[in-house]
């Protein structure tokens, strides 16, 4: 695409991308090229001395058996958050899309989380469910439920799992409702003259249509668990109890910001913007294929 | 709707009910906390209405903080965070849709490497480059500043993307028109390009303020001075230890004020809010 009237200029183009090829460069090249650097070096515990190691922090990282569970944590993190968060919000969106009356009101009462920040959402979630004191903790006990995310590893992960599903939902919730409304009526008015009911008519037409939006969802919620999450852990378990919280973003900050590992989390980095670089690509083209479709 | 099943409606009414009670009970529960002494909350089950407190503890949030912790007062936090909010909002508008405007209407040596460069940051989150994006802060000295909370945030692949996406769809005529009538590139930018792009740029703003006032890495990094932490960084920093050494009650009148701002936003610019969601992610 380009425009076929332009103007001409020698200087002002480049004065107005200035500003931003500046920030970018002080702020985002130089920042993620000194990451690739320090992954190559080890630093002694005074920081006085650097040495040139070559690829020795990658191999211990994946030599470590934290990181390796960290993988995992993520892994299972990630699949749970994108599951659930993309399943309920799908379930409502064609719950809102069905009524016609209070069809605003319910929007409108579904849309409000996500301004809430992710830190935030953490620690509202951290109070309900606070073992001691937590109104849900108290109910749970009631009927029996022993419930300490504090202690245990599988509570503790349920615990980010539903603060991140219910801070994520409206994100997820809008683009199906546009989805949905995008379908055109005469499909459904057709398959109904047909005799198909609404589960099959669902199955038929309106979940096919809905793949693409479902699959640009899963990517954006895989990512939002990646790295959106940070803050939901860190105003909760900050990774614990022992690591069974720790996704791979807290592990870079809990090593370079606690731990002062500068060469371990620095190769950390580089591994997740190597991660980002994939899905930024599996995303740009499932965009191509939207287009064409 | 293409036929009348009565049940079905119920049902659909049924679950969207629920859906919204569960997820509005979070913030009811902050809320009726936000209102309550200490010792009513640590009095297990808390009760599920709100007291008499809501004076008390939002004075005492807003003009002197909580007494652990963080004991920075929560207007202070407020300001700051509308400060970042607003900072990167406007910076990262600003800057973009000039940097589109340059690369949509001239051609110059290095147009396409400039677009790339530019798109390459789409890939790099804050999140990966913690420590190197924190040492070049340090290094420029501006750590505990509204600079350093807001500069390094406010370049945006998905904003100028957004508007070079818009600018191909402005009709290559008017472009025409105002250079036949001699108007020069930047006459052409105010008074044609930017009043086209009202609706894009109140998206964007609805979108970027969030973005601005939910930071918490990047605040919780380089803010160590509490004269300067962002709202939701201040809550966090009150957390002190284990359930019962918290001062619950400031801290969900915290909250409360935290969520109040972007929870407006939305709400009140709902169209925007919608359009900039599904616009900013194309």
């Amino acid at each position: 695409m380009e425009k076929r009237v332009v103007f001409r200029s020698a200087w002002l183009p480049y004065a107005l991308v200035a500003p931003q090829l500046a920030i970018t460069f002080v702020f985002f090249f130089w920042p993620a090229s000194q990451a690739l650097w320090f992954s190559f070096q080890l630093q002694d515990a005074f920081g006085m001395h650097t040495q040139f190691v070559g690829l020795q922090n990658f191999g211990n990282l994946f030599k470590d058996s934290n990181y390796l569970d960290s993988f995992r944590t993520t892994a299972v993190f990630s699949v749970l958050v994108a599951g659930i968060g993309i399943a309920l919000s799908l379930l409502l969106a064609v719950m809102a899309d069905r009524v016609v009356r209070g069809a605003f009101a319910y929007k409108t009462l579904l849309i409000w989380p996500y301004a809430v920040a992710a830190a935030v959402a953490g620690v509202l979630y951290a109070f309900m469910f606070a073992p001691s004191i937590g109104i849900v903790s108290y109910v749970l006990k009631g009927w029996g439920v022993s419930w300490n995310w504090a202690i245990d590893g599988t509570d503790a992960m349920i615990l980010v799992v539903m603060a991140a599903v219910w801070n994520q939902i409206s994100y997820n919730f809008l683009f199906f409702l546009a989805g949905l409304q995008s379908i055109p009526r005469s499909l459904i008015e057709a398959a109904a003259i047909d005799g198909a009911g609404p589960g099959r008519r669902f199955w038929t037409i309106i979940f096919p249509l809905l793949s693409p939006t479902a699959f640009f969802l899963l990517v954006v919620n895989v990512v939002y668990a990646f790295f959106g999450t940070f803050g939901i852990i860190d105003a909760t378990t900050q990774g614990g109890p022992a690591t069974s919280t720790q996704i791979l973003v807290y592990k870079v900050y809990h090593d370079g910001v606690k731990a002062a590992d500068l060469g371990g989390s620095s190769a950390q980095s580089v591994i997740l913007m190597a991660i980002v670089i994939a899905l930024t690509v599996v995303q740009f083209r499932y965009i191509e294929r939207k287009v064409n479709y | 709707m293409v036929e009348n099943r009565p049940f079905l409606t119920f049902l659909a009414h049924a679950i969207l009910i629920v859906g919204v009670v569960v997820i509005a009970f979070p913030v009811y529960v902050t809320f009726v906390a936000s209102t309550l002494t200490l010792e009513q909350i640590m009095s297990v089950p808390m009760p599920l209405w709100p007291g008499d407190q809501f004076v008390a503890n939002y004075t005492q949030v807003l003009t002197a903080g909580s007494t652990k912790g963080s004991t920075a007062a929560v207007s202070t936090m407020l300001l700051n965070s509308t400060v970042m909010a607003l900072g990167i909002a406007l910076g990262k508008i600003a800057i973009s849709i000039i940097s589109a405007f340059a690369i949509v209407y001239f051609r110059f040596p290095f147009r396409m490497t400039f677009f790339w460069l530019i798109f390459i940051t789409l890939m790099l989150p804050v999140e990966v480059r913690i420590i190197p994006t924190f040492k070049v802060i340090a290094d420029l000295g501006m750590l505990n500043s509204y600079a350093g909370l807001t500069i390094p945030l406010i370049a945006s692949a998905t904003a100028t993307f957004l508007f070079r996406q818009f600018f191909m769809t402005v009709p290559d005529e008017l472009a025409e028109a105002a250079r036949m009538d001699g108007a020069g590139p930047m006459r052409f930018f105010r008074d044609v390009l930017l009043p086209l792009s009202k609706t894009s740029i109140a998206a964007l703003f609805v979108i970027q303020f969030i973005y601005g006032w939910n930071q918490y890495l990047w605040p919780l990094l380089i803010t160590t001075d509490e004269s300067m932490y962002t709202t939701v960084i201040g809550i966090k920093r009150m957390i002190v230890g284990s359930d019962a050494a918290n001062e619950w009650n400031l801290i969900m009148a915290t909250a409360m004020l935290a969520m109040l701002p972007p929870a407006l936003v939305v709400l009140l610019m709902q169209k925007w809010f919608v359009k900039g969601l599904v616009e900013t992610e194309k």
